[in-house]
């Protein structure tokens, strides 16, 4: 099963070489990673979403707390939370059609036009998976030249916050 | 008042209590050992860097305190690696000091530079780059802390050379609080009376002891659980010494050598007391079949390892020691005829004693290696330090020797390091000077390390090392003849130094034993010997090490001969 894990560490050189090596070196996997400074900017937070068995999961958990410079270890996907990503598709749109079919799209899915030249369309989306998945189905079939995303980040619902 | 970053290095290790280190010098040391010339610190002088990693290794595993070992920076950092994976995988607490090129230098590609904080992540328990020189003492302060506690381990501080020549004021600070290293170390209460309740509920109980009873100074706290309640206790390779084998509790080592019956109590237990024991695979055998009868306690320091092979019905996360003082004075109180109760479970596994004891034949003409390992045993009278190699003499010396105190038997059961001995030996004896330290190594892994013997009669360390000579890689060999159809690929050690002027030409006693009648005699005599004392003991070729649990098969599926 998937899970969205909130991980608070240390800001220090080296700390994501140590998580990623620490995913590599015992076979878990990553699905997406994303890092950056929280509002105490002695502390990064990352975001990972990784897949396994609820044994692998617990592994994962452990393993990272474990870690000297690992503070706090969150599997969010044990309690309510939100997630979102941010991806920007570059879209062929060489043929006129395209463009109307592209704009169509765009105002579906409520998301922006990042970027317009002559021969392609870059659109930039902000959602959940579900939405991105959507979207990005959508524009399949029109033409995908590129496309790049920021990985997952996510927040557990209501008031309560991810302390040290 | 301003000190260099190399006299930071002294003053520190010296507000921490070390008067013995292990190393190797190099161009990006010079600044450290030009501090050493006239330290208060023993200096041993190794002959190769992996030594001096084995060497604080069995320091730290003989003593409970960390080892300590400065090298240089490219070769020599990149030497400590399989040593430091060595303590790495047993959880033993090593500081490694390695040189690094100067701050602007390094990514550079620079002389002798090797980026050995990466190259050593995976086998670090933690690890620091120090850029600047303000950050030394802490970061020395941290490393010692992070070593020594919650689940021990090697930490390596890598130091640029222009960080020991700058200067700063020293100030060494009196504690340690990081945020994000707070190891578990009470064990939760209401887990260990229900750990207690289990203990009183169960028929047929049984210890499984690890090496983490010996690493946090549990073996009198075990010894009075198992007589409390009389449940019997067997061990783990590296638990071995954490309980008297002496005692009618100790059933003796468990796993893919363990005797039989261990894995027969493993299988027919109820209760599986896993204490400071981290189910590795030498250990369990096939997992599907691993005591399948039995519910289980696991106790251990480490979160990570709970649950990591085997599904376990109750969990302690602690340091060992103070969960099992708090269990054993709940249990002080139960009224329960324990003598009474037991009775029946222990005669079934003496029954299992006496139908297969360890046995080999030792016979007039030619030794054993079996016979070798007994008669030191029985010389030594467990009053000894006792460390080994890896292969067929170090299961042997599992088998044959016998404990009575924990941190008496040093092997590398992790990683499973040949050439681990003898240097780690050298730890051993530079820490204990006046008691004896028997390295018993196999003609394979001791011409792994064997630059070491100038070491010991250098510092005048009187290492008696005990070669289990029977020309082969026996344990390899032992595997290609049992599942590779005896086809003995490369294995063959025939080709080897005569061991006895070997030692003599680095200085120190060379003694051979050929015939049975031989073997007690230089044994005493090597312990007569004031110096290091290599004994090459020539002993039958192909000798077999049993019980044997093939991989694979369960651990009650046994090959007794
Ligand atoms: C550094 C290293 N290389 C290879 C091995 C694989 N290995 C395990 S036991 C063994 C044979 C050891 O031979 P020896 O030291 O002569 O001991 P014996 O088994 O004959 O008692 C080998 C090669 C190892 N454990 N460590």
């Amino acid at each position: 099963m998937k899970h969205t894990i909130s991980v608070l560490v240390e800001n220090k050189f080296g700390v994501l070489s140590r998580i990623s090596s620490l995913f590599s070196g015992r076979g878990f996997n990553i699905e997406s990673l994303s890092v950056a400074e929280t509002m105490d900017t002695t502390v990064s937070r990352m975001t990972i979403v990784t897949r396994g068995s609820d044994q692998i999961i617990e592994q994962v958990t452990k393993q990272l707390n474990k870690l000297v410079d690992v503070i706090k270890v969150n599997d969010l996907t044990e309690e309510k939370f939100i997630d979102r990503e941010m991806v920007l598709v570059k879209v062929d749109t060489e043929q006129a059609v395209k463009r109307d079919e592209v704009l169509r799209i765009v105002e579906i899915f409520r998301c922006k036009v990042a970027d317009v030249s002559s021969k392609a369309y870059t659109i930039e989306v902000t959602g959940d998976e579900g939405k991105i998945k959507a979207i990005v189905d959508m524009l399949k079939p029109i033409g995908i030249k590129e496309i790049v995303r920021t990985g997952r980040i996510a927040m557990t619902r209501g008031s309560k916050a991810l302390k040290e | 008042m301003k000190i260099t970053g190399a006299k930071i290095f002294i003053e520190s290790l010296l507000k921490e209590g070390v008067d013995t280190i292990f190393g190797f010098p190099g161009g990006a040391v010079l600044p450290i050992y030009d501090a050493l010339y006239d330290a208060p610190i023993r200096h041993i002088l190794v002959r190769h860097e992996q030594g001096a990693t084995h060497a604080a290794d069995g320091y730290a595993r003989a003593t409970g305190k960390p080892g300590v070992c400065v090298v240089t920076s490219g070769p020599g950092a990149t030497n400590t690696v399989t040593g430091i994976a060595t303590a790495y995988m047993d959880s033993i607490p090593i500081i490694v000091f390695t040189g690094q090129v100067p701050t602007p230098l390094i990514g550079n590609d620079a002389f002798q530079e090797a980026d050995i904080v990466g190259i050593t992540r995976p086998c670090t328990k933690h690890s620091y780059l120090v850029k600047d020189v303000r950050n030394l003492a802490r970061t020395i302060k941290e490393a010692f802390y992070i070593a020594t506690t919650g689940n021990q381990g090697p930490v390596l501080i890598d130091l640029p050379k222009d960080i020991l020549n700058a200067e700063t004021k020293f100030e060494y600070p009196h504690s340690v609080n990081m945020r994000s290293y707070k190891p578990t170390v009470e064990g939760h209460i209401r887990q260990i009376k229900r750990m207690a309740d289990e203990i009183v509920r169960s028929k047929r109980p049984l210890i499984y002891a690890g090496g983490g009873v010996i690493l946090s100074n549990a073996s009198e706290e075990l010894v009075v659980l198992s007589k409390t309640t009389q449940t019997p206790v067997t061990t783990t390779l590296m638990g071995l010494g954490c309980f008297p084998s002496d005692s009618k509790l100790s059933l003796g080592m468990c796993g893919m050598h363990g005797t039989f019956r261990s894995n027969m109590a493993i299988t027919e237990t109820d209760l599986l007391i896993a204490i400071g024991a981290r189910f590795d695979d030498r250990v369990t055998g096939k997992l599907d079949e691993f005591s399948v009868n039995s519910r289980k306690i696991h106790i251990d320091i480490d979160p990570t390892s709970i649950g990591k092979n085997v599904r376990v019905d109750l969990p302690v996360v602690g340091d060992i020691k103070n969960v099992l003082k708090k269990l054993n004075s709940h249990l002080k109180h139960v009224k329960k005829d324990w003598k009474k109760d037991s009775k029946s479970w222990l005669r079934k596994i003496e029954k299992w004693k006496r139908t297969y004891p360890l046995v080999y034949k030792q016979g007039k003409s030619a030794i054993k290696p079996q016979y070798v390992i007994e008669q030191i045993a029985e010389i030594t009278k467990g009053d000894a330090i006792y460390v080994t190699d890896v292969g067929q003499h170090q299961m042997w010396s599992a088998q044959y020797l016998k404990f009575k105190k924990p941190r008496t038997f040093l092997t590398s059961g992790g990683l499973g390091t040949m050439g681990y001995g003898y240097p780690a030996g050298i730890g051993a004896q530079a820490a204990f000077p006046k008691k004896t330290v028997f390295v018993i190594s196999g003609d394979g892994s001791f011409q792994m390390n064997l630059q070491e013997l100038i070491t010991a009669v250098q510092h005048r360390l009187p290492v008696k090392v005990a070669i289990i000579n029977n020309s082969f890689l026996g344990m390899v060999r032992q595997w290609q003849q049992l599942f590779y159809d005896k086809r003995y690929s490369h294995v063959c050690m025939a080709n080897a130094p005569d061991f006895v002027k070997l030692a003599e030409s680095y200085g120190a006693l060379g003694l051979r034993a050929k015939k049975p009648d031989e073997v007690k005699k230089t044994i005493e005599k090597a312990l007569a010997y004031k110096g290091p004392v290599v004994i090459d003991f020539v002993v039958t070729k192909e000798e077999n090490v049993y019980p044997m649990v093939p991989a694979g098969k369960a651990i009650h599926e046994m090959l007794l001969v």
